[in-house]
């Protein structure tokens, strides 16, 4: 059947040569009573007359172009019933009406554009017929389909150079004049051109050698990357420059990956649930989840959800957790054992506390500190909810936390930060922070990660070790923190036992770190899909506070206040300034924090023993004695 | 931070043996260490002994909460207890309510449980008994007061109320301010 078929319409494609038009229509309509699917076909025929009239318009008299326009045609017809060879090997007759319908637009397109073309090309065409006539085997359509894959094929070189040539007069960009950009100051940026714009700069500074303009130096280029990125990202000129530091090559997709949100991931309270158990759960309530990746047990990606996840039954009932990926991290570092004594020194609002927990498995004790009174209720809520029962919760400034509580077998301490790694999740920070905060923050961090150190006990058996943390990506913030207290402090760096994320700085810009600062573990949103991040271990190994730089150290912290005063001195500069700055005044200062220091302890002590006392008063019998005592205090 | 009054200690096991009975026993007498109540800022923390010696440390006012908090006293002498008990009174629950899928929502969103919603009820369950509720998969959603009988509660109308609304886990979200 199929090849009485053929053979008719082999004969009708001989037939066709030559013929006009008209005539050809008619024929296609015989064809198309014997096809198969009647409603493919009529809109084929449709088609073919568009085809038909766009090749009235270019030209009717060439017999080749209608030869082209009636090979299309012919193997249109073909590929419904699905018989010449040449298309036997990737048409499916089955399948005819589909892969019709897809060829038929590919093919209009081709003539559409290059009706032109083909006038020229058509002798050439000729000749390679020629000399494909050796092989007398091929079907007249067979010839008409490869000569078509050879002009494609040509074409395709063809845009190419083309592109190419663009290529080459734009490859000198040539950087804005002084006085277009003060034209463009006064108006309002156009993004388009920003965009461009960098694209170009990005470009030259990858081949400065070669595309750049003679006379513009690097440093011109640089600033005008950084103009266009923070007009285009809307990010302040301070910020930039930190961030262009530190990605000299990736800015631009650190700064995109700023734009999109990090997906929301949860984390399974081992306490109370399974993953596996909480995946079926929030399945079944229409939650679209996977896990995290290889390097957590516990962790779910949230893709999409039709219910809200932070009021699920399952979320009310403490089964998960809703945590970012890299809020993992350094509770992971930290690897609680059973039986410890753990200090969470900024716990708020407690997700790092409550998987510290979760691995101590309810056993040992916690003691979550936060700052903030307010968001210490937030630990609260989720130490209840998630069902742990070993934790104190207290409400402390963390520097003074040793005076309270030494003695810790670990010490976490997720510092308060600048957040220039969460920019997805507050945008705010682009503008509003500035020279000063940074200090502001890193001063406090050094504060902060003595006092950790200090509440650690060296002598822990299994233990004794510190995290240091932080969601910012700064390196004054982070690993600059972390040299300053490995000045002060017998503490070393050690393994973080993270085995992905980048390695921290050694040495950046004017500043060199110690040589194990490589320990400590660096993410960022466009390498690793976490929120940016800095985790790094310590691990304490002398109670002793060394006593050269305990002098200095005193004196430092007040210079260092001083220094946040000058907002033009660099924070790293302390080793010197400090000596320079600490003269009369400081020094009497630092006298009379040590006096201060002096009463609290006693005070701390006092207050210690007081309560020590009054515990032993505690007789039921004698318990009105107190309440009138405690009332009268408030 | 102190133990609690004999008086205190009465009101709160009263109140406590309404939904664990003589359960209690078994709070206080537990293999995996010793446990006790304490009395912080009017609210009562259970927790562990070593735990509480540990907190004994901090200072009154920036103890915030220590263990598990049971709830508080109220400025009555009445004792209120908190969600944040349930982990602890629904493993011992003596009589339980279970509530269908479609008013688990309503009653975490702190509505009483009303028939049309109740898929299960503890056998011989008294008129105003303490009563844990639960979802059909047995997951602890609040503790209330049984409304009616089991028996009465077999030929209440849809929209009786069988068990008052009493807390609920929705708490933690909707008052977590109140929580401790």
């Amino acid at each position: 059947m199929k090849k009485e078929e053929q053979k008719a319409k082999q004969t009708a494609k001989v037939k066709d040569k030559g013929q006009n038009d008209l005539k050809m229509k008619n024929q296609n309509a015989s064809k198309n009573q014997k096809g198969k699917s009647k409603n493919v076909q009529g809109v084929k025929r449709k088609k073919e007359e568009v085809e038909e009239e766009e090749e009235d318009n270019s030209d009717e008299s060439e017999d080749e172009s209608d030869m082209e326009e009636d090979d299309s045609d012919v193997s249109d017809s073909g590929e419904v019933t699905g018989y010449t060879d040449h298309n036997k090997d990737w048409l499916k007759p089955a399948k005819s009406g589909e892969a019709d319908s897809d060829n038929d637009d590919s093919e209009d397109d081709i003539p559409d554009d290059f009706s032109d073309d083909e006038l020229s090309d058509d002798d050439s065409d000729e000749d390679d017929e020629n000399s494909d006539d050796d092989d007398e085997d091929l079907l007249p359509v067979e010839k008409k389909a490869k000569k078509l894959e050879k002009k494609q094929a040509r074409d395709k070189k063809l845009a190419e150079k083309e592109l190419m040539t663009n290529i080459t007069q734009t490859e000198k960009y040539t950087l804005p004049s002084g006085q277009e950009v003060e034209q463009e100051t006064n108006q309002p940026p156009d993004i388009t051109l920003v965009q461009n714009r960098i694209k170009e700069v990005m470009g030259v500074l990858a081949d400065f050698k070669e595309k750049r303009t003679e006379g513009r130096s690097r440093q011109e280029y640089i600033g005008q990357l950084r103009k266009d990125l923070c007009t285009y990202y809307s990010y302040n000129d301070f910020l930039m420059e930190k961030l262009m530091q530190i990605f000299p090559l990736e800015i631009h997709e650190f700064l995109e990956a700023n734009e999109v949100q990090r997906p929301v991931t949860i984390r399974t309270n081992t306490l109370k649930t399974r993953r596996r158990d909480l995946a079926q759960a929030l399945i079944n309530r229409g939650v679209n989840l996977d896990p995290i990746g290889k390097w957590s047990k516990v962790g779910l990606v949230v893709y999409d959800s039709q219910v809200p996840l932070g009021a699920t039954p399952e979320y009310l009932a403490g089964h998960y957790m809703l945590q970012g990926g890299s809020s993992f991290l350094p509770v992971m570092a930290l690897a609680p054992q059973e039986n410890e004594r753990i200090l969470d020194m900024a716990s708020a609002p407690g997700g790092k506390t409550t998987y510290i927990a979760a691995l101590m498995k309810n056993t040992g004790t916690i003691f979550a500190n936060d700052a903030n009174k307010d968001r210490a209720k937030a630990i609260v809520g989720n130490i209840h909810r998630m069902g742990i029962t070993n934790t104190v919760i207290s409400n402390y400034d963390g520097r003074i936390y040793p005076t309270i509580m030494k003695g810790f077998d670990r010490v976490l301490l997720d510092a308060p930060c600048s957040g220039t790694g969460v920019i997805a999740k507050d945008v705010e920070v682009k503008i509003n922070k500035d020279e000063k905060d940074i200090q502001r923050c890193s001063h406090l961090q050094r504060e902060l990660i003595l006092a950790a150190i200090d509440s650690c006990d060296a002598k822990s058996s299994t233990g004794a070790y510190i995290v240091y943390s932080t969601c910012s990506i700064l390196v004054e913030e982070n690993e600059a923190v972390i040299n300053y207290a490995l000045k002060k402090r017998n503490v070393k760096l050690v393994p973080t036992g993270l085995d992905f994320g980048r390695e921290g700085f050694v040495k950046f810009e004017k500043h060199r770190f110690h040589q194990n600062m490589k320990l400590t573990k660096r993410f960022y949103p466009h390498t690793h899909n976490l929120d940016g991040f800095f985790v790094a271990k310590l691990k304490k190994f002398s109670n002793k506070v060394p006593v050269d730089p305990d002098k200095q150290g005193t004196t430092e912290n007040v210079t260092e206040q001083q220094e946040t005063a000058v907002v033009n001195q660099s924070s790293e500069d302390k080793g010197q300034s400090s000596e320079e700055i600490s003269q009369k005044s400081p020094e009497t200062k630092t006298m009379k924090k040590k006096q201060t220091n002096v009463k609290k302890d006693k005070q701390g002590k006092s207050k210690w023993m007081s309560t020590k006392g009054n515990k032993k008063q505690f007789k039921p019998g004698q318990f009105k004695k107190f309440k009138n005592t405690s009332k009268g205090k408030k | 931070m102190r133990p609690l009054t004999e008086e205190e200690t009465k009101i709160f096991f009263e109140k406590l043996s309404k939904y664990i009975g003589e359960n209690i026993k078994l709070l206080l007498d537990r293999p995996d260490g010793t446990y006790c109540f304490r009395l912080h800022k009017d609210r009562v923390f259970y927790v562990r002994e070593e735990i509480m010696k540990l907190a004994g440390n901090i200072a009154r006012k920036n103890l915030i909460s220590m263990g598990t908090c049971f709830g508080k006293f109220t400025g009555s002498q009445k004792f209120k207890l908190h969600i944040t008990a349930l982990d602890f009174i629904a493993p011992y629950a003596k009589y339980k309510v279970w509530v269908k899928p479609s008013a688990e929502q309503q009653f975490v969103y702190g509505h009483h449980v009303m028939k049309s919603g109740l898929g299960r009820i503890t056998e011989n369950t008294p008129q105003y008994q303490g009563v844990i509720v639960y979802s059909m998969n047995d997951l602890p959603l609040g503790f209330g007061v049984a409304a009616k009988t089991t028996q009465e509660c077999r030929r209440a109308d849809p929209m009786a109320i069988v068990s008052f609304h009493q807390s609920d886990i929705g708490e933690y979200i909707r008052s977590e301010e109140k929580l401790v």
